[in-house]
């Protein structure tokens, strides 16, 4: 199985391992993830911004490219899919925004076509957590692992469809196929903060302690994301147990992880 | 040739407003059988009325159009006026030049264009009416009342009181619905059971009143003043005539684990049971999916028990034929799921409760014998918060609730919170709000006195999250009038769940052709002038099926559906609607197409000797329709692969010379 897949910036710099432990563990789990070439940033969160077209056009290349390789779309990183899948959103039901942004486009029109999954959407739709659990050569029994949603990975649900909002199970799911075992806490879909750390760093680290907080009295041991400003933010506000990306922790288990800094 | 009047409605400045009446009504004078042509201000007024009756004489008119609003609206006023004048009412037409012309447009010359248009439309049907006469049907003298809560009680007891045979058809083993689960009433705060209990004891003696208790209407054929009704009676497995309501078997069911779904799941009660001590009937039912003897045949300590040798095991669901003259909806409401607002917790916490559950835990027959104790741990709360508007006043976009207000839920949360202080003066009670709606009389001073004399604080804004951790539940959320984020501990958290119509609703419109908004409410036959009827002839509704509503208005509303069921039970005929189908036998090849599409029954087939030109004779099947049964839809006359069929008033003759003339 072949799918186009998007890493976006971060995950070239901050957030390599997203990247890396990605495409190994795909290979595992027989699939393909191609690179679309010559990609530009997703765009990043200025595209939330209603009436802005020119920060959406790189997000309608990549998915434009994915429809010319004739392959579904795989992101990883929460705020690219995000935004990759709002805006695609907004191509299939925005006629205005879609002529627009195509006047832009010259001859590669682009109307809503490409489906995009999740690294997660791939797992739990396409692979199936059964397959995850055949390859699975280092069980993380006994593990007490803290899945971390943050606010970008599901919603808005209307758009998003990934899980319920309010009481997702996507990530715990995996957590359990990977043979750990997965604690369930409140503030799990709860902000970090985001970007408010440029503006008020107090404020940030007061949203991301709440998470810290309330994951430990849970029990974590770990706690798992997919987002690099997630991570970034718990790690910067002091979280005393390990912030690691998903695909790190299907790495792990997969039998692919390097020992880098361990 | 016609000789037709016309009269063009100013409908003060509704019509004149944007349609140059005048102009209308000289244009309209020129077309083909016109002899008079009018405008007037008010053409409904008596004044008006005046006019098209002497035009009628003067002229010696044979058909009217008039010009004015909606045929819904004023038709039946106008056929009167003709009727007086000596002409046939049928050959009245309606050119509806307010709501689809001078409502919709905005400059006078498209305003007025179109409503020449129309005229003509009309003028050409009316030149090719032809007087009709209704036929009569009889009225079954008895009221089918649908659901047995304060809606259905009230209006069955009041047809009874007028004389006239009720039935009222409930799902549960007992009557009395949502109100007997309630512990007070709001703003007068007397006991809901008292009140309420009286009314149910009534209905059991009342002559007139039969209670088909845990039944279900199943199908319903017929039409107003006929309608045919067949209902399932659920087996229960006790012989309503023996049971004498004792209760022993209800103490001796070995099996005690059975949900107790009148106390909302929260304690249990036995396989066998009844529902609550005063129901009505009070009678046991048994639960099949939990009891053992039905389940595997072992056990039967109910029928050893008991001495009135009531208990069936074999009993079977039984069916009921009744024919009925009119029928009440009252099928009433339903908190909605709590499942997809996982914010609250719901489903994490067994101290996140609904309003209708906390109604239950301070009630005296509730769980907790009216002590009001938190379900985790039985501990009294110390901290109570009520959340307002869950699932109500939604976004549209927000697909999980409702986007209208559920009505209720602010007196309720407000009688909740005070009768909580006043209990437990040691209690701290917050209420969240978006608004607080209290137009009822005496609701707003009750709410003032909630805040002002039992010091409950209300803070407007929404909860956004309540989370539980350890024995407590934070609940966070704003305060929109200070701008503040709250994060406040909590022992108990009660959310005022939006409410919605109950599930057997929207089955049941289907099978009473009855429409229905968006939401699955009933909808009334006009939102002012009509609010208790269906848009179906024969329907009338009752209590929160039609909308959300408290007691007061539920039972005001019950009483109006109830004389307007007495209205039509108290005549001895009914006068029907001549505009039904007929078929013409020399082109119906007797096919069943039509047969097929009609959606009241009313068609069937007979055998007909024909003479045919050779002098042999011919037997052919042809339609017949039955016109007491026809509503007139004309469903049959579009199906009819021969053109066999047509209908009188809307003959497709009539309707090509409309769109005959509005093409020209």
């Amino acid at each position: 199985m072949k799918f186009s897949y998007f890493p976006g910036c971060t995950l070239k710099n901050k957030a390599k391992d997203l990247d890396i432990y990605a495409r190994k563990c795909a290979e595992v789990l027989g699939v393909t993830l191609e690179e679309i070439e010559n990609w530009q940033c997703c765009g990043g969160v200025f595209t939330t911004a209603k009436d802005e077209v020119a920060t959406k056009l790189s997000s309608v290349r990549i998915l434009k490219d994915a429809q010319k390789n004739n392959l579904d779309l795989v992101t990883v990183c929460s705020a690219c899919h995000n935004v990759v899948k709002q805006t695609n959103y907004a191509m299939q039901n925005d006629a205005e925004f879609a002529s627009k942004v195509n006047r832009y486009m010259a001859e590669d029109e682009y109307n809503g076509e490409t489906k995009i999954y999740h690294y997660l959407e791939l797992i739990r739709d396409v692979i199936g957590y059964d397959k995850v659990k055949e390859c699975v050569v280092n069980p993380l029994a006994g593990k007490k692992i803290a899945a971390y949603y943050g606010c970008l990975l599901l919603r808005p649900n209307s758009v998003m469809r990934m899980d319920d909002p309010e009481n997702p199970t996507i990530i715990e799911d995996l957590i359990k196929a990977l043979g750990a075992t997965p604690v369930v806490y409140s503030y799990r879909n709860e902000c970090c903060g985001g970007y408010v750390r440029m503006e008020s760093p107090e404020l940030a680290v007061k949203k991301s302690n709440t998470v810290i907080e309330s994951a430990k009295k849970a029990g974590a041991e770990v706690i798992v994301t997919a987002c690099p400003l997630c991570k970034y933010n718990l790690e910067k506000s002091g979280c005393d147990i390990p912030v690691v990306y998903l695909t790190e922790l299907l790495a792990e288990a997969l039998g692919v992880k390097e020992d880098t800094n361990e | 040739m016609q000789r037709i009047g016309v009269f063009v409605c100013w409908c003060g400045s509704n019509i004149a407003g944007t349609v140059d009446v005048v102009a209308v009504a000289e244009a309209l004078k020129k077309e083909p059988g016109v002899v008079f042509s009018a405008n007037y201000q008010y053409m409904c007024s008596q004044a008006g009325q005046d006019l098209i009756k002497q035009a009628v004489k003067e002229h010696n008119l044979t058909g009217i159009v008039v010009c004015s609003c909606s045929p819904r609206m004023h038709e039946a006023t106008f056929r009167k006026t003709a009727a007086a004048a000596g002409l046939n009412p049928y050959m009245v037409e309606i050119a509806n030049i307010r709501e689809q012309c001078s409502w919709v447009h905005k400059e006078m010359p498209i305003g007025t264009e179109k409503a020449i248009i129309l005229g003509k439309a009309a003028i050409a049907k009316v030149n090719l009416n032809v007087p009709l006469t209704p036929g009569e049907s009889p009225v079954t003298k008895r009221a089918l009342v649908i659901g047995g809560g304060i809606a259905g009680i009230q209006t069955a007891l009041d047809i009874a009181d007028a004389g006239f045979e009720v039935d009222i058809v409930e799902k549960k083993p007992t009557i009395g619905g949502k109100m007997a689960q309630l512990d007070k009433t709001f703003p007068t705060l007397d006991c809901a059971a008292c009140i309420l209990t009286p009314k149910m004891v009534d209905v059991a003696q009342n002559e007139k009143i039969r209670i088909f208790s845990y039944s279900e209407v199943t199908e319903v054929k017929g039409f107003v003043g006929n309608f045919d009704v067949k209902i399932k009676k659920k087996a229960r497995y006790v012989k309503e005539e023996l049971c004498t309501g004792c209760g022993a078997c209800t103490e001796k069911c070995p099996m005690k684990k059975v949900p107790n779904d009148f106390n909302l799941n929260m304690d249990t009660k036995r396989a066998i049971y009844i529902p609550f001590a005063q129901a009505v009937p009070k009678v046991a039912t048994i639960d099949p999916d939990y009891c053992n003897m039905l389940k595997n045949g072992k056990c039967g300590v109910c029928s050893k028990v008991c001495t009135a040798g009531a208990i069936d095991y074999t009993q079977k669901d039984e069916f009921i034929e009744e024919k009925y003259g009119a029928i009440v909806v009252a099928t009433g409401f339903n908190p909605i799921s709590m499942d997809k607002f996982d914010e609250f917790a719901y489903n994490q916490s067994k101290d996140v409760i609904t309003s209708l559950e906390f109604e239950r835990l301070t009630n005296a027959a509730g769980p907790t014998a009216g002590k009001l104790l938190r379900p985790s741990d039985g501990k009294h709360p110390e901290k109570i918060v009520f959340v307002q508007c869950v699932g109500s006043r939604c976004d549209a976009c927000n697909e999980k609730g409702k986007e209208y207000c559920s009505k209720i839920c602010c007196m309720y949360t407000a009688k909740h919170a005070m009768l909580t202080r006043d209990k437990y003066p040691d209690t701290d009670v917050t209420v969240f709000y978006i608004d607080v709606r209290t137009p009822g009389k005496n609701f707003d001073e009750f709410y003032r006195r909630a805040v002002e004399e039992y010091g409950v604080h209300y803070i407007k804004g929404m909860v956004g999250k309540v989370s539980p951790e350890g024995d407590k539940l934070m609940v966070q959320a704003s305060d929109l009038l200070d701008n503040k984020q709250l994060k406040i501990e909590a022992d108990l958290v009660v959310l005022a769940a939006a409410i919605e119509p109950d599930k057997s609703a929207r089955p049941l419109a289907t099978m009473l052709t009855a429409s229905m908004d968006t939401n699955d409410f009933f909808t009334e036959a006009h939102p002012k002038l009509r609010p208790v009827e269906s848009p179906t002839a024969g329907v009338f509704l009752s209590g929160a099926c039609q909308g959300p509503k408290d007691i007061p208005e539920t039972v005001a509303q019950a009483g109006a559906a109830a004389s307007k069921v007495i209205g039509l039970l108290a005549k001895d005929k009914l006068t029907g609607n001549p505009c039904v189908a007929h078929s013409n036998e020399l082109m119906c090849n007797g096919c069943s197409s039509c047969e097929r599409v009609c959606p009241y029954g009313a068609i069937t087939y007979e055998d007909k000797e024909f003479r045919m030109p050779d002098r042999t004779t011919q037997i052919r099947r042809i339609a017949v329709v039955n016109p007491a049964v026809c509503q007139g839809c004309g469903c049959c006359t579009v199906a009819c692969p021969s053109g066999a069929m047509d209908l009188k008033g809307f003959a497709s003759e009539q309707i090509m010379a409309e769109v005959d003339a509005i093409c020209k």
